[in-house]
């Protein structure tokens, strides 16, 4: 599809992809795929910087979920170590108007969204569901089931199509994260009819990180992921998913097609996950070690640094302060997570209806007066 | 302004007052556009308010409740038709995982309010999956509630409280009863809220609990009966989730017999649990237990045999004569 080069400089699969920056840190100007299309990223200096910064941030943040988790202080924790540049890269090309449907691993879209990393942990920990106010944030909840939220967010879309909200730069549009097992789910190819079928405002970002758990790709697929769009009717592009320039470059003019009225863009960002699936999971039963080890040098944080140093953008003093910058974040949400509160046991029947159920409010009253009825005993 | 309807046109006016009075309601389902429905429940309704108010969707039953959900957290009031009610197991994902649930998952940040209409129950001369009555699998769901209606003046009028509530409802729909006729005033404000269940029909002897289709066969059955002098009540559930089962408990503490009707299998139904719920209410009160007339715990049978398959007048008179036998 693009570069040229050999994969064994670009890690490029069959086909190809687009990469602006390779695992040995060279950053081309631009690409332009076989359909014409030109990407190209436009930083400075500064923003380079703060790529890097977040790539650096977010995956410190998820060693320390991992930590909490091993700790027993998490019930259970998706990491997302290796999928830093997908999520980085895809989150900081949304504009502010637009909307994310995360899976349950967009730990890093959430944080370029400028959200509280702490959100999530309610639900890792086990003192909530995960809730928050979708339209406050920008970013919906966390969606378990895998590809159910690939159908709410092409609704979501449909509705800026109703609102009169599309057809110009300030157009709103919606990214729809979701991972190559996800491709296999009846609503994923549903939510691409729709999308087709109702020209929504959408990007379907595919992070491909190879496996479903322990399944490979192969039981997925017997074709590039990228390529299903062609059968539903619009774009699709495959790009380094540990390219972070790359990322942003193809998701920002995806999402901005979206946002003039140009429909949707199924992005297949090629990753690798390099750690288990969840805490609960041991990827050691099911991939080899030359393979994990394969991709470590692809990795999305190590060649962004090179190309900072190689550029003379950043010097050790600005790569220290960024470690340690991202250490007290880290630090503050492990501070905050053990200072979450367990819930009043009766707070479980809040929430369960809008107007209310009087069979609810029954029980309530019934599971108070139980309770009630120990206190004062010694037990 | 008052007029003699069917149920299934009390159900299109009803989907009219609602579309003029939310420009935020929406319609959206397969066929609901030039062809009205396969019912015409929506017949009209495309052509006088758009094609992006009533939206012919692309044939994925997942996809009209999935997409739903997201346009419902974009503000809007979705109105979801399933064809037929064993059609609607391809969306049981998104209604059971997804709208049930996601009000209690954002802490009640994001409310939902979709109502999924399913015509519902048998009695029509249909093949397979167009004669069902689901309704038990969707009430034992929390976080949905489920209605259904009787007669065309509450078709009027509950579906307009559906689409006003902002809970998830599904709405049953008595497709067998689509052309039974009634006055309506159109102009006239809901007599009940909606989810409160109806003394339909005053009675003495024996308390006859039913909904949707089987409303009309209870009252027929009370009809018979009292031609052998035998007095009785009957209630029209109309919600099933919440159920409203005060009336219920207070016409069995004066009859001191029960006898719940539905299409639906028994194993597990509606009638069960209204029996354990009467049995605790109404220990002291009862001639005889609860009995039950439900459809049998088969799969719905062929069309040349399922008027032996459901409840009829026979069958709850013989379920009344059992109580006063015990």
């Amino acid at each position: 599809m693009t570069n040229g080069e050999s994969e064994a400089s670009t890690g490029a699969p069959a086909g190809g992809f687009v990469q602006l920056l390779t695992p040995d840190g060279e950053h081309v100007d631009s690409v332009t795929t076989e359909d014409g299309v030109t990407y190209s990223v436009d930083f400075t200096d500064e923003e380079y910087r703060e790529l890097y910064r977040d790539l650096v941030t977010v995956r410190r943040l998820d060693a320390e979920a991992t930590a909490l988790q091993r700790q027993g202080e998490l019930g259970i924790w998706a990491s997302l170590l290796g999928q830093e540049a997908a999520q980085v890269g895809s989150g900081r090309a949304l504009r502010p108007q637009d909307m994310a449907f995360p899976t349950y691993r967009e730990h890093g879209v959430l944080y370029t969204r400028g959200i509280d990393p702490i959100m999530p942990f309610g639900l890792f920990r086990g003192v909530d569901q995960g809730g928050w106010d979708p339209n406050e944030f920008k970013f919906n909840t966390y969606t378990i089931v895998i590809g159910s939220q690939t159908l709410h967010a092409t609704g979501y879309a449909m509705g800026i199509t109703m609102d009169g909200k599309t057809g110009n730069a300030d157009g709103e549009a919606v990214i729809a994260y979701f991972g190559d097992g996800a491709t296999s789910q009846g609503d994923v190819n549903e939510a691409f009819v729709w999308s087709g079928v109702f020209h929504a405002p959408i990007v379907f970002f595919c992070q491909n990180n190879q496996y479903a758990i322990s399944e490979p790709l192969e039981r997925q697929t017997r074709v590039p992921l990228y390529r299903r769009a062609d059968g539903y009717g619009f774009p699709g592009v495959r790009v380094d998913g540990n390219d972070v320039l790359a990322t942003f470059a193809v998701t920002r003019t995806a999402l901005d097609q979206a946002r003039n009225g140009q429909g949707p863009t199924l992005i297949e960002a090629y990753t690798y996950r390099m750690g288990a699936h969840t805490s609960s999971d041991d990827p050691t039963r099911y991939r080899i070690a030359s393979e994990v080890e394969s991709w470590k040098a692809k990795d999305p944080i190590a060649r962004m640094k090179t190309f900072l140093v190689k550029q003379r953008l950043a010097d050790d003093a600005f790569f220290g302060e960024v470690d340690q910058k991202a250490g007290e974040v880290a630090l503050s949400l492990r501070e905050r997570v053990l200072e979450m509160p367990d819930p009043q046991p009766v707070t479980m029947f809040d929430n369960v209806y809008p107007n209310g159920s009087p069979e609810v409010d029954a029980q309530r009253a019934q599971f108070e007066r139980y309770q009630a009825s120990f206190e004062g005993s010694a037990h | 302004m008052s007029e003699t309807v069917s149920l299934g046109k009390a159900l299109n006016h009803g989907l009219r007052r609602a579309l003029e009075n939310d420009p935020k309601v929406i319609i959206m389902g397969e066929d609901v556009g030039k062809l009205g429905g396969v019912f015409r429940i929506t017949d009209g309704l495309q052509k006088d308010f758009g094609d992006d108010r009533v939206i012919d969707t692309p044939l994925a039953e997942s996809g009209i409740v999935g997409t739903a959900i997201g346009l419902a957290i974009r503000g809007y009031r979705p109105v979801c038709e399933i064809q037929f009610d064993g059609f609607v197991f391809p969306a049981f994902n998104q209604i059971v995982a997804q709208v049930s649930k996601m009000y209690y998952r954002s802490l009640g940040n994001v409310r939902l309010p979709i109502v999924i209409r399913i015509p519902y129950g048998g009695g029509i001369g249909a093949v397979e999956h167009h004669s069902e009555s689901p309704e038990a699998l969707f009430a034992h769901i929390p976080g949905l509630k489920v209605v259904t209606c009787s007669n065309p003046v509450d078709a009027y009028h509950m579906i307009q409280q559906s689409i006003d509530s902002d809970d998830p409802i599904i709405f049953f729909e008595p497709k067998r009863r689509y052309w039974e006729k009634g006055t309506v005033d159109l102009d006239s404000r809901p007599a009940l809220a909606l989810h409160a269940s109806q003394v339909v029909r005053d009675g003495t002897d024996a308390t006859v609990v039913a909904y949707g289709p089987m409303v009309k066969t209870a009252l027929d059955a009370a009809s018979a009966a009292e031609e052998d002098g035998r007095s009785l009540e009957v209630i029209d559930l109309r919600t099933l989730s919440p159920l409203d089962l005060g009336p219920v408990y207070e016409s069995v503490r004066r009859t001191g017999r029960c006898v719940v009707v539905h299409e639906a299998p028994g194993n597990l139904g509606l009638g069960s649990e209204i029996a354990a719920r009467v049995t605790e209410e109404c220990f002291y009160s009862l001639e005889s237990p609860v009995l039950r007339v439900t459809g049998y715990d088969i799969p719905y049978p062929a069309a040349r045999v399922e008027e032996d398959y459901l409840p009829d007048l026979d069958r709850v008179l013989d379920a009344v004569d059992r109580t006063f036998g015990w």
